[in-house]
């Protein structure tokens, strides 16, 4: 490991002007993705910004109802807050789904948006990847990329975000706080990471030297009515092969507010907009869910080996659909 | 910037070591530490205290396993700097005074959940930690999504499976671990 600066901020303003003042600086939360990047060599910053004492470590009731989570709460805090588990459930059982209880004690919210992905050939320097070296080729393509994208990948760049909170907070219509030198701004959580395109090099929306200082949940997709879904290789401790978000509100019937989002299939949560429509209004049949779930998952382009994951995601999406119908017509 | 007011720990940007207070078993030690020191290896290398081990070093197998301000934590993972002024509790601080042992510990040398053992040092630190979540109301993934929010959560086998999962056992000791636990469950 190459050795480097280091610099505890007190504030958010001290933060973001040390990291400026640090050419190649790098925000240290939790450390449990950056740490572990830095043993492999895939990340080697000059300085370390550490945002860990930041005054973020708080979960609050904003006065239009929704709830914002300071960016720097443990996800083992953020999944066992009351107000979270009680309004959200998804976003508490997608935190549960992941890593371990060591992990998630030490893991930030800010930083698990801001994880990188596990594809084996990003985090090997002896191998070709155009997200960690832009312009050195995909060794997925044509090699092992069973845990690979099915959705919205490009020819540079087939690997999936590993997050399973993003995923929920995709589906929950979250919207991502960010602070920069030039000011302070909201992103939708579902459109904060990006598809690879051109650029694979770059996960998310945020501008260098910006920093997340928060997450707020909106009122509207509080309620009992969401959950999550995980399969993986083993029953604990690993990465999700499909996984997916669901919010479903009725009303007289039909469908009145929904949100899906799959994870493990792309190079971001997956928010299911076609699902949505078709379900938007409908009945909630096992008809009406597999004919939109179908439609979604109908612009899926699987590689050589990860096709199982299509039907894996279907399944699980109708699944957790079928579950929270039921007990919510009124 | 102001360099006073945000470079507490080191002097100047360019340095790569600052001196670090840790509090470990009950015991301060201000050491200068680089950089790059992970508090496994400062716990290990600089204090001479070899209970918790390294088994992967990136935070997959817990074998490194330890407490900080009293949450188990992967000590492979945390920079020692960034943990200025905290309380580090390993295996051999677990025992209260007086204690010769940790029920833990106890409940793991009765049930004889060792094969090789290497492992076994996180395996405790981890169950240590697990009680206390579950007694301070935080949810497994396997915990009822009904189950009343802020309340203890009980631990049954399925329970204690989940909340050890970030610990691996090579020689797959498990059933045994998983004994001890229970019997210690308050």
């Amino acid at each position: 490991m190459k050795p480097f600066a280091y610099v505890r901020a007190g504030t958010v303003e001290e933060a973001t002007d040390a990291f400026a003042a640090h050419p190649g600086a790098r925000y240290l939360g939790g450390g449990t993705n950056l740490v572990d990047l830095m043993k492999l060599g895939v990340e080697a910053p000059a300085a370390l910004v550490d945002v860990n004492r930041l005054p973020l470590g708080g979960v609050e009731e904003l006065p239009d109802g929704s709830l914002r989570i300071g960016a720097m709460v443990h996800n083992s805090d953020l999944a066992a807050h009351p107000l979270v588990r009680d309004r959200y459930p998804a976003l508490s059982q997608a935190v549960l789904a992941g890593a371990s209880g060591q992990l998630r004690n030490a893991a930030t919210t800010g930083g698990n948006l801001l994880q990188r992905t596990r594809c084996p050939y990003f985090q090997d320097l002896s191998k070709p990847c155009n997200k960690r070296e832009p312009g050195t080729g995909c060794g997925a393509l044509q090699g092992v990329h069973r845990d690979h994208a099915v959705l919205g990948y490009s020819d540079q760049c087939i690997a999936t975000n590993p997050s399973d909170m993003a995923v929920a907070l995709a589906a929950l219509d979250a919207s991502v706080e960010l602070y920069g030198t030039e000011g302070a701004r909201s992103v939708p959580a579902a459109g904060f990471h990006r598809l690879p395109g051109d650029h694979p090099e770059r996960d998310t929306e945020i501008r260098p030297g910006e920093l997340i200082t928060g997450v707020v949940l909106p009122a509207g997709s509080a309620g009992p009515a969401s959950a999550y879904r995980k399969a993986r290789d083993r029953a604990s401790y690993a990465f999700a092969l499909a996984s997916v978000a669901v919010v479903l509100h009725l009303a007289d019937g039909v469908v009145d507010r929904v949100g899906i989002a799959f994870g493990a299939l792309a190079h971001r949560p997956w928010r299911a907009r076609r699902a949505e429509e078709a379900l938007l209004g409908a009945a909630p049949t096992t008809a009406a869910f597999e004919h939109a779930v179908d439609l979604e998952l109908a612009a899926a382009e699987p590689l050589q080996d990860n096709a199982y994951k299509v039907p894996l995601a279907r399944r699980l999406a109708l699944d957790v659909l079928g579950r929270l119908a039921p007990p919510a017509v009124t | 910037m102001d360099s006073d007011r945000a470079s507490a720990g080191s002097r100047s940007p360019e340095t790569h070591h600052s001196e670090t207070t840790l509090r470990v078993n009950g015991k301060p030690h201000t050491l200068v530490v680089d950089h790059r020191r992970v508090l496994l290896d400062l716990l290990r290398e600089d204090l001479g205290l070899t209970g918790a081990k390294k088994g992967c070093d990136h935070g997959q197998c817990g074998a490194c396993t330890v407490l900080v301000d009293g949450r188990r934590v992967n000590s492979c993972l945390l920079f020692a700097v960034a943990l200025d002024g905290s309380d580090v509790t390993t295996v051999e601080g677990l025992a209260g005074d007086g204690e010769e042992l940790h029920p833990v510990q106890r409940a793991f040398l009765e049930r004889d959940t060792f094969q090789c053992g290497y492992c076994t040092p996180g395996q405790i630190c981890s169950a240590v930690g697990a009680l206390a979540e579950a007694a301070a109301g935080h949810p497994s993934h396997v915990t009822d999504a009904a189950a009343p929010s802020g309340e203890p959560v009980p631990l049954d086998r399925d329970e204690i499976r989940e909340r050890l999962s970030g610990n691996l056992c090579r020689c797959g000791a498990y059933p045994r671990i998983a004994d001890a636990v229970e019997d210690v469950i308050p």
